[in-house]
């Protein structure tokens, strides 16, 4: 009994993962598999890539082959429904803190555009400008602008106006989703809420309550302009694990008021150019590749910052060849180099030393370079109609089509 | 065809706008103007029609005596110390549609003028419009309305005005100032300049006939003797297009325009169809090259496919953008 309390202590000092603060054990990376176990939820394995592949007879996604979508709530359960013919919707957001965005941010959205095309279903995308006026201290006009930047890069992404609602919080809440957040509210003790985000005596008031604005989107209802009527549809939230906490306040809730628990599918984090043990900060913008980077940009910092795991010399290299657990370029190649192949024979001729880390950047340059580039053409043709028109609240016809 | 002078002063009164008109002999530059109507109350306003390395094009208005730098602008512009130059004869007809000593702010009322990208740089420092105009333009100014044997005089609310009817949002910059641009001070005109290069619509499209007829056998896959027989025309573009340059042709994504997009793609799929087709790749593939290029030119093309969705949301935001304009049958 006293060993496993020693056991759990320390692991509370180990790694914090919340949704304002992602840290690993000193020095170390951030163990998924202790997160799993502590979270409770499952790990995504195989069988749920093939079992995609076959109900949207489609290539899955390299996120999902590469298991960077690792984990899940109930994934299993929206696809026995879809293969009953019962659709679900998909459920997103981003916290507009900044206006760059880099590649990190986007991953979620590349993976949500790729499940809205593959299964045909409508997605709602909230912009929490509230939440970031609120933890980050910004004035509320520069926040909505803020949302309104973030939103083009959003719809750069390739998302579908036919089946995409876009919103702002300081825009939308109110009528239905308000009386849900009310609901949800009534659920969640104070000490509960304490427990989960770790909120103290001396955090104001509008932090303590803002929980319900991210968890009520996980019901049809709350979007009447979209849903009336479909009480009973799904909801799928593919987020970074990081998210994970809300969503288990939400599960909790939502048998209370009668509606269906969402099914999440959660992300690893994405590194900085350092390393794992790096932190991405906006401050430092040799941390990350934004997709505001030129082509020459990325190469300066792919070349001078990324962290590798190549040996210190040539000799030495090809006697040991490369540490791929730390290699930052192989580990980006991982999310973004779509030829299955092809990695596989980059990982093994430079795991073996036979290749050289400047190769192995070089394409990397290439993979990221392209896109970016095609980011910035997308954003470039999206125009502030396009974004009215993504946030005006209006029903989708044909969002199942 | 351009805009005439008279279908603009015609335009002017329909917007009510006040403007004194003067005839005077053709004249082509600032002096011999000054010469006619220098004694009348109003400044004059001289016209540059400058170009940057990236096929972009600015008509610069300015007060006849305010001393514009070309390097200094060049820089504030973020182009570099040697960005800007004079656009060359032939432009001022093709893309302003006005005669030589002509450039004139009201040559932007063109179709032609209006595919290019474009700034007015007068001189007044009202930053919340993105025209630049001088404080000193406070009473009227003189501008040619599209023709040199005639000048107008009208104020700047006038001339905001004209410009706001034909989508053009003005800006105000003081055109004399010289800040300092470095590391630390990004160039603040820079917000004025696109970051694309834009698609010369009107450049004359130099397609090589041979692309053309390759393009119309892609049909005819399987017989690799017919594309033996095309590869050997050595059409000096399409062997210059290589995989690697393929990809800095690539079409910039039109949005609206179906007929641009699907040029675009047939010139793309084209262009990497040659470039799979080679001495090389029919010694390695043999039969199966048809099979085997097919496969390469799917996999390229299918990213830029993707561009089909932000067509369809454009096409979708503009006719949502119409409807809140909509105004319902009357009963």
């Amino acid at each position: 009994m006293e060993k496993t309390e020693d056991k759990n202590q320390q692991q509370e000092e180990e790694q914090v993962v919340n949704p304002w603060e992602v840290s690993a054990k000193d020095g170390g990376k951030i163990d998924y598999d202790k997160l799993i176990d502590k979270f409770g939820c499952q790990r995504l394995d195989q069988s749920f890539v093939d079992r995609v592949q076959r109900l949207t007879s489609r290539p899955p996604h390299v996120f999902l082959r590469r298991g960077v979508f690792f984990a899940h709530r109930d994934f299993n359960d929206i696809l026995d429904a879809y293969e009953r013919g019962e659709k679900f919707y998909l459920y997103t957001g981003r916290g507009p803190s900044s206006e760059a965005l880099h590649l990190g941010h986007l991953i979620p959205f590349m993976f949500t555009k790729y499940l809205q095309d593959a299964f045909k279903v409508p997605l709602v995308i909230q912009l929490t400008d509230d939440e970031k006026c609120m933890w980050k201290n910004l004035s509320v006009e520069e926040c909505q602008r803020l949302a309104r930047e973030n939103a083009k890069d959003i719809i750069a992404c390739g998302f579908d106006i036919s089946k995409t609602f876009i919103f702002s919080d300081f825009d939308y809440v109110g009528g239905a989703f308000y009386k849900n957040m009310v609901k949800v509210a009534k659920c969640v003790t104070y000490n509960k809420v304490v427990g989960i985000f770790g909120f103290t005596g001396e955090d104001h008031i509008g932090k303590v309550s803002f929980p319900p604005v991210q968890a009520v989107p996980s019901f049809p209802s709350s979007f009447p302009h979209l849903f009336s009527g479909k009480d009973n549809l799904r909801c799928l939230i593919p987020c970074a694990i990081d998210q994970d906490p809300y969503f288990r306040m939400t599960r909790d809730v939502a048998p209370r008021i009668g509606y269906h628990k969402p099914a999440l599918i959660e992300s690893l984090f994405f590194p900085a150019l350092q390393g794992e043990n790096g932190k991405m900060s906006a401050s430092d913008p040799n941390s990350a590749i934004y997709v505001t980077d030129s082509a020459k940009d990325i190469k300066y910092k792919v070349n001078k910052h990324a962290f590798t795991g190549g040996q210190e010399s040539i000799e030495k290299h090809r006697q040991l060849g490369a540490n791929l657990e730390i290699d930052i370029p192989i580990k980006y190649l991982n999310f973004f180099l779509e030829d299955d192949a092809e990695l596989e024979h980059i990982k093994k001729e430079y795991g073996a030393g036979r290749m050289l880390t400047g190769e192995v950047k070089k394409r990397l340059t290439e993979v990221l370079t392209e896109l970016v580039e095609r980011h910035r053409r997308a954003r470039a043709a999206v125009t502030d109609e396009m974004v009215d028109a993504f946030m005006a609240v209006r029903p989708l016809p044909n969002m199942f089509d | 065809m351009g805009y005439s002078k008279d279908q603009l002063l015609a335009r002017l009164k329909e917007l009510q706008i006040e403007f004194s008109q003067y005839e005077h002999p053709v004249v082509l530059t600032v002096e011999a103007q000054a010469k006619y109507v220098g004694n009348i109350g109003g400044a004059l306003s001289k016209n540059l029609f400058l170009k940057d390395k990236k096929h972009r094009y600015y008509v610069v208005s300015a007060l006849a005596d305010t001393k514009v730098d070309l390097k200094v602008l060049s820089q504030r512009l973020g182009l570099g110390k040697g960005g800007l130059r004079m656009a060359p004869e032939e432009a001022l007809g093709e893309i302003l549609q006005v005669p030589l000593g002509c450039v004139t702010p009201f040559a932007v009322v063109n179709e032609s003028a209006r595919a290019l990208i474009f700034s007015f740089v007068f001189f007044e420092d009202m930053s919340h419009y993105c025209w630049i105009k001088d404080s000193k333009l406070r009473s009227v100014a003189f501008f040619h309305p599209l023709a040199n044997d005639m000048s107008i005089s009208l104020n700047d609310h006038g001339l905001d005005k004209f410009l706001k009817s034909i989508g053009r949002n003005p800006s105000y910059i003081d055109l004399e100032a010289n800040p300092p641009v470095g590391k630390d001070q990004p160039p603040d005109l820079a917000a004025y300049v696109p970051s694309d290069s834009p698609v010369l619509s009107d450049l004359p499209e130099k397609v090589p006939s041979s692309q053309d007829s390759a393009g119309k056998s892609v049909g005819a896959a399987t017989k690799t003797s017919a594309f033996t027989a095309k590869a050997a025309k050595p059409s000096v573009n399409a062997q210059n297009v290589k995989e690697k340059s393929v990809d800095s042709a690539r079409p910039s994504i039109p949005a609206v325009d179906a007929g641009k997009f699907i040029e675009e793609l047939l010139d793309r799929a084209s262009a990497l169809l040659l470039s799979e087709i080679s001495e090389d790749s029919i010694k390695q593939h043999g039969g199966q090259l048809g099979a085997e290029v097919a496969n390469n030119v799917k996999k390229c093309l299918r990213e830029d496919l993707k561009n089909l969705t932000i067509f369809k949301n454009t096409s979708y935001t503009k006719g949502f953008y119409a409807s809140t304009r909509y105004q319902p049958r009357r009963l």
